[in-house]
Parts: structure tokens; C-alpha cells; sequence
């Protein structure tokens, strides 16, 4: 196939805006397996409960998705909060809180637990929503971008850099790097680190939440497609570096610009072998990820 | 004493007379025990949208038959477990049905890669073996006791394609090219081998030929490489998550070819149907059902009405045009078979299936030596006059013409599929 311009640069911003999609899902995982060592495999499950509660919204009270998306959030803050005192109690507390595999089975009966609930609550049928933009294409020159992947960009990518600089400049997100590097200094420092941390996850949860109300304007769900991106969520966190936003960011973007690269000159087959081929040269090369320190 | 005595002698004499009765009435009982019918299916995963609406359907027809007093004066008896669409846990789950839950008869889950990991199994106990909606698995079998549901015909993956290519070759400019396109999976990649038999047979040159990962989200890019090769027509061979995508990508990117669609499930679903709304215009699509004059199954619509008032409460499909009428006719064929035969003999029953012209309600079965349908009836409709996102304009006639088989046609192909689609 010949490799003309318009080709090229379409796959290179379906590709971004992919990747903007691909950073909100992963950011959730980012922030609790990279920052607060939780191997929360939940997570895909959390952003399919997300994306039924927003159709939840839209159905029973016509409100948008990105509307949706901020009032799920004191819900998932919440739900995180509780789901990490469970985890801490049980888990964490007992393994001197630092042995996140033993949680990993917790995180699993979680995940089919939300599952079957999703399942009793609004059937196995596929649920999608329909908004005003979904259909429409923003043309520029030769260039398309569809609404229903530009707004979930733009929207993914702004709150990444959102919760980047509220980490960065407040002192609760200063706190939850410090969680991760040695909570028992933290201690010291007069700050309980298993609220900083529930906090946190409740945030990792938050986001989930809004990825899934994201997900509904770009595709329909049904309750088992969590577990296709398990493995995606997971190779952004670390190909970014466990725990650096900014490198969730372009590490999401690395692998939506490869896929639709891959897709567009040689064939939509290759595209996992192309992305997890990336992963693979950079553990080997470069094991704390592409912008891991 | 005397009257203790007797007192307890009438009491031994009475718990004694109790207990035979009682063993009397379990004897009866086990005489005329349930006949158990085992099968796992997908009722949660990715199947699940379909799995539980094969359920619902088979469940009206055991009440029916059961009101009715039940087959062979015996009550009918599901016994079922969730093979969470997992191919892995399908062996485990038929030993299970037929060692331990001890079942009379067992029939298949729904959908090609949950039938063929119970295959062996039913071969070596040499059992009947109803399935539901698989594609050529018993190409490889030729296991005498497989009878299979989908209506695509002796030769299944040709025959899936073929419908399509058929309409398609009806387009005013004659097609030369083709594009082909679908899912890395077992389905899509039978239906796309049947489509490059097909594409053959009507001279098509292949200009694309490729498969997509199942964890795709957007498809702009795929079709964006099909439009670079200029294909007259660009079939598609995809499951129910994928086909919306594919469609909204083609709207998106304005895809120029004479005709677009194939083998694309999903479309049957009123969820996809909803959802794509007005986007579903100029797509030739697969369907097993449509509400169209041409197409008048005897016993269909009254199906029909009973799936429909509870496909809300148990949150399946709406509209039940895909899969739940074959699920029904599935369980009406065993049990007018058992009826006629009179026993549960598996030879007899694998006998009197294939020698036999069944009537059900998605129209006469008759089977072929390897347990495919004898004269297949994919049929594939071009979407046209959709307004708005409402399923009940799909009730009636109109938005879903008819266009391969012959038989059913209900409208002409409209080319190209720009023109088509406004």
C-alpha cells in the first residue's frame, strides 16, 4: 500500500486521540499500582460500572455523559475509600503493608463480584448513548476527527495534567508521593498514611469513573468488556513508569499512534504484537519504563 | 402394659404402613422423574447477550411443554451451568452434566468456540448433540449425532458468505473488487475463508484481505486503509462489540464503495439497532429474521410476542430477531423427537432427526449428512428509510429489505453505498 500524506496523518491523530482515551483508563491504574503499590485488577471492571451508570443517568434523567462523569465522582471517591479500608484490614495491615500480591485475589473476587452485580442489575445486553456530537466530525483539511474520540481526548488529557499539578502543588498530593516512597517517615511527620492512601485510591477511582462514562460516547458496553483492557492499562502504567503521570500521558499516546499505525500499513492483526513489542524492548532496555527515574 | 403394648404395635404398624407409602410414592415418583436436559452457556462474558436470550427462549418452550403435561408423561428439566464464554471450562461442565448430574440429553451452548470443546465429549458417549449457532465445527467431526441450528446451508462458511456476495453481484456497476475484513477469531475466520471461496467464484480481485485484534476501539484507521485500495465492495465478518464501531467509522471517513456490510453480527440486536440508528442506512447486513411480508414463519409471531414481553425483565434483547427463534425451534425439534420416538434411545433420536422434515417456527429443518441445514437461507438485508434511533420502526416492514435469498427478497439493492446510506 502507498503511504500518502492524508493516510499518514489521519493514523497519526486517530492514534492521539486514541492515546488521550488510553490515558484516562490507564491513569486510575497509574496512581494505584504505580504510586500506592495496589495491584487493583479491578480496575477495568470499576471503568465497565462507570460506563453503565452513566448510561444509568442517561436513560432515567437524559443527562450527558460528561455531565455524568462529574456526578459519579464523590460516588467513586467513596467507593474507593471503602474498598481500600476493606483491603488495608484484611490485607495490607497483616503483610506489614508491603506485600501487594496478597491482595491481588481480593482485587480478582472484586472483579467478578462487580461483574455479577452489573450482570443482576441491568442484564447482559449491550448498553450504549447516544449524544448530539457522537455522529459528527470535526474536518480539518483532509484531516477528520470524530467527536465521539475528540471529546474523550480532550477531556482524558486535561484531567491527567489536572491531577498532575493538584499532585504536584497541594499538600495531600505531595503526601501521596510520599506514601509510596516511605510511609513510615510519613508517619513520622504527624500524617496517617493509610487515609492518604484511601484518598488516593478513591482518586485511582474517580478517574476510573470518568474513563468509563468516556468509553460510552465511543462505543456500546456490555458487562464482561472490562477484561479486554486489562492488559492495555496495565503495559501503559509501566511502559510510562510506574506512578509518573506524565509518562502514563505519552505512554498511552506511544501505543494509540503505534496501533494506528500498525492498523492503517500493515494490517490491524499486528497492531498488539507492535504495542506489547514496545513493552517487551523497553523492560528489556529500560525496566522503569520509558520516563521511570 | 397390654394397652402400651398395642399402642406401640399400632405405632410400628402405622410408621411401617407410613413408610411404604411413602417408598410407593418415591417410586412413582422416580418412574416418572423428570427428563433431565443438560447444557452449559454463556451467561455471562461475552456471549452472555445472546447465551441468556437463547435461555429465556428455551425456558418458554420447557413451560410450554411442560403445561402440556410434559414428554413421555414425564416433566422436562433443564439443568444448566455458566460457561462464562470460556471454551476452557466447557469439558469440564458436559463430564459433569453427564457423570455426576446424570442428564438425559444434552445439547450445546451458543455460539462456534463453546460447541467444539464439548464435541469430543458428546462422540465418545455416543450422544445426540444439538447446537446452537456454530460454524462448520463438525467439518472436522463428522460426527453422525451433530445437528446444527444456524441456517447457512451444507457447506456452513461458504454459504454465510455467499448470501452476501449473491446481493452484491445484483449492483448496477458490476463489482471486480473486494475488500475482506474481519475478527482474529474462530467465527470471523471460517466466515472469511467462505468469502474468499465466493469472491472467487464471481471473479472478485481481493484487494485487502486482513484481521483486526478483539480488543479494537477505533476502526477509522482499518477502513481508511481499505478506502486506499479502492475496493468495489468491502465485507466485514465481526461479532456484536465491533460491527457499531465499524459502521460509525465508515460514516466518519465517507466511505466510497458500491456496497458495504457483510457478515456482521450484531445487527440483529435491537441494542445495535438503537444505537446506530440512521447510520444503519445503505449497510447490507446479516440477519436471521426480518419483519418483512416475505417472511411469514407459521407460529413465529406468536414466539415472538411471548419473548418480547419478557425480554425487558430479564434484560436481554427486545426484539429477539437474531438467535431466540432458532433456540426455540432447537428445543421444539428434541421434543416432538422424543414424542415421536417414543424413548430417549440416542440412536433412534440421531435417526429420526436427520430422516425427518421438521416444522418449527423458523419455517421447515431438514438436515444434511453432516448435520448443517440442507438447503441453507443466510439472509442479508440493506438497511434503508431508518429514522431517529426508535426499535419499533422495526417491527414493521420497510427498514429492512430483503435482498438475498431470492425467496425473501423484499426490495432491490440500492448502489453505490453513499447513495445508499443518505
Amino acid at each position: 500500500m502507498d503511504i500518502s500524506l492524508d493516510l499518514l496523518f489521519n493514523a497519526i491523530v486517530s492514534g492521539v486521540l486514541l492515546g488521550g482515551f488510553y490515558a484516562a483508563m490507564s491513569l486510575g491504574i497509574s496512581i494505584s499500582f504505580g504510586m500506592l503499590d495496589i495491584v487493583n485488577i479491578s480496575h477495568p471492571v470499576m471503568i465497565i460500572l462507570g460506563a453503565y451508570l452513566t448510561w444509568w443517568l442517561n436513560e432515567k434523567f437524559g443527562i450527558d455523559p460528561v455531565l455524568a462523569a462529574l456526578i459519579m465522582a464523590p460516588f467513586f471517591l467513596l467507593l474507593g475509600i471503602i474498598i481500600y479500608r476493606i483491603y488495608y484490614d484484611r490485607f495490607e495491615r497483616d503483610a506489614g503493608g508491603g506485600d501487594s500480591l496478597r491482595g491481588l485475589a481480593f482485587f480478582f473476587g472484586l472483579l467478578f463480584i462487580i461483574e455479577m452485580i452489573l450482570i443482576l442489575l441491568f442484564g447482559v445486553d449491550y448498553r450504549n448513548v447516544n449524544t448530539s456530537y457522537t455522529d459528527v466530525s470535526l474536518n480539518l483539511g483532509f484531516v477528520s476527527l470524530p467527536y465521539r474520540l475528540l471529546i474523550p481526548c480532550v477531556l482524558s488529557v486535561g484531567l491527567l495534567l489536572l491531577i498532575r499539578e493538584f499532585f504536584r502543588r497541594t499538600y495531600f498530593g505531595r503526601a501521596v508521593s510520599a506514601v509510596a516512597q516511605d510511609p513510615l517517615a510519613l508517619q513520622l511527620m504527624g500524617v496517617n498514611p493509610v487515609k492518604i492512601k484511601g484518598y488516593a485510591f478513591g482518586l485511582s477511582l474517580m478517574v476510573a469513573g470518568f474513563s468509563g462514562a468516556m468509553l460510552m460516547i465511543i462505543q456500546s458496553v456490555q458487562p464482561a468488556a472490562g477484561r479486554e483492557y486489562i492488559g492495555l492499562v496495565f503495559a501503559v502504567c509501566v511502559l510510562g513508569g510506574m506512578g509518573n503521570l506524565m509518562g502514563t500521558l505519552f505512554a498511552a499516546m506511544i501505543l494509540g499512534i503505534a496501533e494506528t499505525m500498525t492498523s492503517t500499513f500493515a494490517g490491524p492483526s499486528w497492531a498488539p504484537a507492535v504495542s506489547f513489542g514496545l513493552l517487551l524492548l523497553t523492560l528489556a532496555f529500560r525496566p522503569q519504563g520509558i520516563f521511570g527515574k | 402394659m397390654f394397652v402400651s403394648n398395642m399402642r406401640r404395635r399400632l405405632l410400628v404398624a402405622a410408621v411401617t404402613m407410613m413408610a411404604s407409602i411413602g417408598i410407593a410414592s418415591v417410586s412413582v415418583a422416580q418412574n416418572k422423574s423428570p427428563i433431565k436436559i443438560g447444557f452449559g452457556m454463556g451467561l455471562t462474558g461475552g456471549m452472555a447477550a445472546n447465551g441468556k436470550a437463547a435461555l429465556v427462549s428455551m425456558e418458554i418452550w420447557r413451560e410450554e411443554i411442560n403445561k402440556k403435561g410434559g414428554l413421555l408423561g414425564r416433566q422436562v428439566e433443564f439443568v444448566y451451568y455458566d460457561d462464562q464464554s470460556n471454551p476452557s471450562l466447557v469439558p469440564g461442565i458436559y463430564t459433569k452434566l453427564l457423570d455426576v448430574d446424570k442428564v438425559d440429553l444434552i445439547i450445546s451452548g451458543y455460539g462456534t468456540n463453546l460447541i467444539a470443546p464439548a464435541m469430543p465429549i458428546a462422540m465418545q458417549r455416543n450422544m445426540l448433540f444439538m447446537t446452537l449457532f456454530g460454524t462448520n465445527v463438525n467439518a472436522k467431526f463428522n460426527y453422525p449425532g451433530y445437528f446444527q441450528m444456524m441456517p447457512n446451508g451444507k457447506e456452513p462458511a461458504v454459504g454465510l458468505a455467499g448470501g452476501f456476495f449473491d446481493a452484491a453481484m445484483t449492483a448496477k456497476k458490476k463489482p471486480t473488487s473486494v475488500a475482506i475484513v474481519g475478527g482474529d477469531n474462530e467465527f470471523a475466520a471460517l466466515t472469511i475463508e467462505g468469502a474468499r471461496v465466493v469472491a472467487k467464484k464471481y471473479n472478485l480481485k481481493v484487494v485487502y484481505d486482513k484481521t483486526y485484534p478483539p480488543n479494537t476501539t477505533d476502526y477509522t484507521p482499518i477502513l481508511r486503509a481499505v478506502q486506499a485500495t479502492n475496493p468495489d465492495v468491502v465485507f466485514f465478518a465481526s461479532y456484536p462489540n465491533e460491527t457499531p464501531g465499524i459502521i460509525r467509522a465508515a460514516r466518519e471517513i465517507g466511505l466510497k464503495t458500491e456496497v458495504f456490510g457483510g457478515t456482521m453480527i450484531g445487527l440483529g440486536f435491537a441494542a445495535v439497532k438503537k444505537q446506530l440508528g440512521p447510520l444503519l442506512n445503505g449497510v447490507v447486513g446479516y440477519e436471521l429474521y426480518a419483519a418483512e411480508k416475505t417472511v411469514n414463519f407459521p407460529g413465529i409471531d406468536a414466539f415472538l410476542k411471548i419473548y418480547q414481553s419478557r425480554a425487558e425483565k430479564e434484560g436481554v434483547d427486545a426484539l429477539g430477531y437474531y438467535l431466540p427463534p432458532y433456540a426455540y425451534a432447537e428445543m421444539e425439534i428434541l421434543g416432538n423427537a422424543i414424542e415421536k420416538v417414543g424413548s430417549l434411545d440416542q440412536k433412534k433420536l440421531i435417526d429420526y432427526i436427520r430422516a425427518t422434515t421438521h416444522k418449527t417456527v423458523v419455517g421447515d429443518v431438514k438436515f444434511a449428512s453432516n448435520g448443517e441445514w440442507e438447503v441453507g437461507r443466510p439472509m442479508y438485508v440493506q438497511y434503508r428509510g431508518v429514522k431517529g434511533n426508535d426499535i419499533d420502526q422495526f417491527r414493521k416492514p420497510g427498514p429492512s429489505a430483503i435482498i438475498s435469498p431470492k425467496e425473501l427478497n423484499s426490495g432491490e439493492l440500492i448502489t453505490p453505498y453513499q447513495e445508499a446510506s443518505k
